[in-house]
C-alpha cells in the first residue's frame, strides 16, 4: 500500500515543525499522538491523519501560516493524506478516486440507480400494500441486500488494510468504548476546551459543526435502527409494510429523517463558508455531493411518508429507493467512508495511549 | 475613521488589547493602531506560551500555591535585584486577579505542556499559544466596537508641555494626524530595528537573531525619548536566548529554541568550552545563554552530544548535523578539528562516576579538574554518532524603555505626562533590569495594559 510521496513528505515536514511547538497539544487527539514520536514514518502519518476531525483551531492558533515561511497549514496537509490514504486502501481501488473528488459522479450514480429502480418498478411483478404495490418485498431485498452486503466487504477489506499499515493491535472492550465515546461526544471537534472549532469563519468558536454532525449520526443511526426494526417485524413477527404513525419503524424513522435532513443541509450550508484552503480541495465535490445525497434520502423519505396516499407515489418511491441505492453502493467510496476509518483511528489512538 | 478617538492605543499585542478592553469597557471610544498587517497582528504576544501567575491555592489549570514571596524571590533571582521593587511586587500581585479575568476575555488555559513540568505549577499555558490569545482578545475589542487599523504606523508623538497634543501615523499610503485625549503606547521594544542594536551592542549585533516580530522597531520609543520623555534600562539589555543558529532572521519563534545544552558541550569557534553547560535545569538557563553566547567570537556556540543524549530533549525543527566521529562533526561544523577533539578528550577525562545521572533534576554527576567544571550531567562523549548543532543569540525584547509609575504613566524630567500611558514590553525595563523570568513578560503586558486602560478611560471620561 503506497501512498503519494508529496501528501507524505509535505505532512511529515510539517508535523515535524509542530512537534517543535507542542502549543496545539490542548486542542485534540492529534496533537499527543503526534508528540508521541520522534520521527514521523508514513503509518504514523496516516494514522495522524484519520484522526484529525478538521477542526481548524490548530490553523488559527498558529503562529507559523503562511505569510511566514515555515507556511504551516496542518488540517490542510493532514486531509489531503487523508483522502489519498481512502483512495489507497479503498477495494476496489479506482472507484474511491472517482467518488471521493467528484459530486457529478455521485449525482450520476444517483441517476443510474434512479433508473434502475423505476425500470424495476415497472417490470418486476408488484404485490402487497403500499410501496409493496409498487414494488414487491422480495423484489426489494432482491436489490437491496446485496446492495447493503457488498460495500461491507469492501469496508471491511479496507479497514483490514488500515489496520496493518498502521500496526494496530489485538482490540479491546476498552478501546472500542474510548473510540465510541469519542465519536458519541464528537470529543474532537470541541477544541479542548469546550468551545467547539473555528470551521466557518476564521478564528471564530463555534459547536455548529459539532451538533450538524451530531445530527446527521444520530439521524442516520435512527434510520438505520426504523429499517432494521420494520425487517424483524416482517420476517419475525410476520407483520408487514406499511405501518402507522405509532409503530417502531415509524416513531425511529420520522425524527431519524427529519435529523438526518436537518443536520445533512446544514453541514452543506457550513460547508459553503467554511474555506476550503483549510481542507482537502480536490474533494471538496465530492463531499457536497454526499452530503447533499444523504440529505436527499432523508427529505425524500419523509415525503414517502407525507405523500402515502398520492399519485406521485412510484416516481418519489423510485427517488427514494433509486438514492438509497446510490447511498449503500458508494459507500467505502465516498466520505461515508470517513466514519469507519475514524472509528479505527480512535481505536489505534486508545491502543496508543494505553501504551504510553 | 472621521472621528477622534477618546483614546488612541499605538501596538497590537497582549498588552495594548488588555488596554483597549478595560478603556471600552469603562466607556471611552477606543482606536488600535497595528503596525503589522492582519496576519501578523500580535507582537511578540502571537509567539508566547503561558502568564507567570501568584495564586494562594489552586487556579484554573495551575496546581498548589505561588505565593507573592516565591514569585519575588524568583525575580530576583534571574535579575540579580536589577528591578523596581514596588512595580515588580504590583505585577506580581495583580497577576492573581488576571487569570480569571483573561478567562471572561476569551483565553483559554491548559495544563502546562508536554516538556515543561517544572512550569506545571507557575505558570498558565494558552491553549493553543499566544496567538489563540491574540485572537481571542481582537474578537473581544471588535464586539466592544473598538476599532482596530492593521499597517498603521505611527510617527510622531507631539510632546507639549505636559500633554501629547497630537499622533501622527501613516495608514493606507497616507499621513493622518489625531489628536485623542489620552495615548496609550504598547509597541515594543526596539530590538528589530538592527542598527539601534548596533550602536548598543556594536558590531556583534549584526549576528543576532530576531525571535519574534518584525515591526518592533522602537520608533515611538525613539521619538519619544527623543522628547525628554523619562527612560529606564540599559539598551544592551534584553531577554535573549540561545536559538538554533538556522533560524530564521525574525519569528523564528519557539520551534527554534534548542533543549539540549544540558545534555552536550558547548565550545566556541576556536573549539574551547566557555562556560557551565550543566549549572541549572535548563527552563532556568535558557535565558542566559544569547548573552554567553554574545559574547563568544562571531557570537556563536556548537553544541556537541552523542548518540546516549539524542533523545533526552524535545526535537527541534532542524535535524541536526551527525558524523561517526568528533573530528568528522568538527570539520562539517566548520570548527578545528584536533582542538575539539583535544576539548572532547579533556572533558570526557574529567567526567567521573556517572551512574547517578538523572536527565529531569539536578544530579550531581559533575566534572573533577575543569575549567570551566559541568557540574551535572557531566557524561562522557564517547558514543557515536555524534551530533552539532549552532546557537546563534536569539533576541526576545530589549528592556531599554519608557519609565512608568504604578499607574502605568509616563513623565519627563518636569513630572507626569498628564495623558500617557504605557504598557508591555516598552516598559518592561521598568521591573526587568537583566535576566528574565519565563511568562513574566505577559505579566507585565496584562497587568500594566489593564491599568493603563483604566486609567487612560478615567482621564478620558472626566476630561
Amino acid at each position: 500500500m503506497q501512498m503519494q510521496p508529496e501528501f507524505v513528505e509535505e505532512a511529515r515536514r510539517q508535523a515535524e515543525i509542530c512537534n517543535a511547538c507542542r502549543y496545539c497539544e490542548g486542542y485534540c487527539a492529534v496533537f499527543p499522538a503526534l508528540q508521541a514520536e520522534r520521527a514521523f514514518a508514513e503509518a504514523d502519518l496516516t494514522q495522524l491523519a484519520n484522526l484529525c476531525h478538521n477542526c481548524r483551531n490548530c490553523y488559527h492558533a498558529c503562529q507559523y501560516t503562511a505569510p511566514h515561511e515555515f507556511d504551516l497549514n496542518l488540517p490542510k496537509a493532514l486531509a489531503e493524506l487523508r483522502h489519498d490514504s481512502w483512495d489507497t486502501f479503498a477495494w476496489p481501488g479506482g472507484l474511491a478516486r472517482a467518488f471521493q473528488r467528484s459530486g457529478t459522479m455521485i449525482a450520476v450514480a444517483f441517476v443510474l440507480g434512479f433508473a434502475a429502480l423505476f425500470l424495476a418498478a415497472r417490470a418486476l411483478p408488484a404485490e402487497g400494500e403500499g410501496f409493496y404495490a409498487v414494488l414487491s418485498h422480495n423484489a426489494m431485498v432482491a436489490i437491496f441486500a446485496p446492495a447493503f452486503l457488498l460495500p461491507l466487504a469492501s469496508l471491511s477489506v479496507s479497514l483490514r488494510r488500515y489496520w496493518a499499515h498502521v500496526g494496530g493491535g489485538r482490540i479491546t472492550l476498552g478501546h472500542l468504548r474510548h473510540a465510541f465515546g469519542s465519536a458519541a461526544k464528537m470529543r474532537n471537534l470541541a477544541g479542548g476546551h469546550g468551545d467547539g472549532c473555528n470551521f466557518e469563519e476564521e478564528d471564530r468558536f463555534s459547536q455548529a459543526r459539532r451538533h450538524a454532525h451530531t445530527a446527521v449520526l444520530v439521524g442516520f443511526l435512527l434510520c438505520f435502527a426504523s429499517t432494521s426494526s420494520g425487517t424483524v417485524l416482517h420476517y419475525v413477527f410476520d407483520a408487514p409494510a406499511p405501518y402507522g404513525f405509532w409503530s417502531l419503524p415509524k416513531l425511529l424513522g420520522v425524527p431519524g429523517g427529519l435529523l438526518l435532513g436537518v443536520g445533512a443541509l446544514w453541514l452543506a450550508h457550513l460547508k459553503l463558508k467554511a474555506d476550503p484552503e483549510l481542507g482537502a480541495p480536490r474533494a471538496w465535490g465530492g463531499e457536497m455531493g454526499f452530503v447533499l445525497l444523504l440529505a436527499f434520502v432523508a427529505w425524500s423519505g419523509l415525503a414517502l411518508w407525507l405523500l402515502r396516499d398520492h399519485a406521485a407515489l412510484p416516481m418519489i418511491l423510485a427517488l427514494h429507493l433509486g438514492g438509497v441505492l446510490a447511498f449503500f453502493l458508494l459507500m467505502p467510496f465516498t466520505k461515508m467512508a470517513h466514519g469507519f476509518y475514524r472509528l479505527a483511528a480512535l481505536v489505534r489512538d486508545a491502543q496508543r495511549r494505553e501504551a504510553s | 475613521m472621521t472621528d477622534t478617538p477618546d483614546i488612541l492605543v499605538i501596538g497590537g499585542g497582549n498588552a495594548a488589547l488588555c488596554a483597549a478592553i478595560e478603556a471600552a469597557e469603562a466607556g471611552a471610544r477606543v482606536l488600535i493602531l497595528e503596525a503589522a498587517p492582519k496576519p501578523y497582528r500580535g507582537g511578540n504576544s502571537r509567539h508566547t506560551r503561558n502568564f507567570r501567575c501568584m495564586h494562594d491555592g489552586p487556579l484554573s489549570v495551575l496546581v498548589d500555591a505561588y505565593e507573592e514571596e516565591e514569585y519575588v524571590a524568583d525575580l530576583m533571582k534571574v535579575t540579580g535585584g536589577k528591578t523596581d521593587e514596588g512595580l515588580a511586587r504590583l505585577a506580581i500581585q495583580s497577576s492573581q486577579d488576571c487569570l480569571p479575568w483573561m478567562e471572561a476575555h476569551g483565553v483559554r488555559f491548559q495544563p502546562s505542556l508536554s516538556g515543561t513540568l517544572s512550569l506545571a505549577r507557575t505558570n498558565a499555558f494558552f491553549m493553543g499559544g499566544g496567538k489563540s490569545l491574540v485572537n481571542a482578545y481582537y474578537r473581544t475589542v471588535e464586539a466592544l466596537g473598538v476599532e482596530v487599523r492593521y499597517e498603521a504606523h505611527v510617527t510622531h508623538l507631539e510632546l507639549d508641555g505636559d500633554c501629547i497634543a497630537r499622533v501622527d501615523f501613516d495608514h493606507e499610503g497616507q499621513s493622518h494626524s489625531l489628536s485623542p485625549r489620552a495615548v496609550v503606547v504598547a509597541s515594543g521594544g526596539f530590538q528589530a530595528d538592527r542598527d539601534w542594536l548596533a550602536r548598543a551592542w556594536g558590531p556583534a549585533a549584526k549576528n543576532f537573531l530576531i525571535r519574534g516580530t518584525p515591526y518592533n522597531r522602537g520608533v515611538v520609543l525613539a521619538d519619544l525619548l527623543g522628547q525628554g520623555v523619562a527612560s529606564v534600562g540599559d539598551p544592551t539589555q534584553c531577554h535573549a536566548v540561545a536559538i538554533d543558529g538556522r533560524a530564521p532572521l525574525y519569528d523564528g519563534g519557539i520551534v527554534t529554541r534548542l533543549d539540549c545544552v544540558p545534555f552536550s558541550i558547548v565550545v566556541n569557534n576556536e573549539g574551547e568550552r566557555f562556560y557551565d553547560e550543566g549549572e541549572d535545569v535548563w527552563p532556568k538557563r535558557y535565558a542566559i545563554w544569547g548573552r554567553l553566547v554574545a559574547a563568544q567570537p562571531d557570537q556563536v556556540g556548537h553544541v556537541i552530544i552523542d548518540a546516549k543524549s539524542i533523545n533526552l530533549f524535545m526535537p527541534s525543527v532542524f535535524p541536526p548535523l551527525r558524523a561517526d566521529s568528533i573530528e568528522e562533526l568538527a570539520g562539517m561544523m566548520g570548527l578545528p578539528a584536533q582542538k575539539v577533539a583535544a576539548t572532547v578528550a579533556e572533558f570526557n577525562s574529567a567526567c567521573g562516576d556517572t551512574s547517578g545521572f538523572s536527565p529531569m533534576e539536578l544530579d550531581g554527576v559533575t566534572t573533577t579538574g575543569l575549567t570551566p567544571p559541568k557540574t551535572n550531567w557531566a557524561r562522557p562523549i564517547t558514543e557515536p554518532p555524534f551530533y552539532g548543532y549552532s546557537l546563534k543569540t536569539g533576541v526576545t525584547f530589549t528592556y531599554l524603555g519608557l519609565k512608568v509609575d504604578e499607574r502605568a504613566q509616563c513623565a519627563t524630567d518636569r513630572g507626569p505626562i498628564r495623558n500617557l500611558w504605557a504598557a508591555g514590553e516598552t516598559m518592561a525595563g521598568s521591573i526587568l533590569g537583566q535576566g528574565y523570568l519565563a511568562g513574566f513578560g505577559m505579566t507585565i503586558g496584562t497587568v500594566f495594559g489593564r491599568i493603563a486602560g483604566k486609567e487612560a478611560a478615567a482621564y478620558a471620561n472626566a476630561a
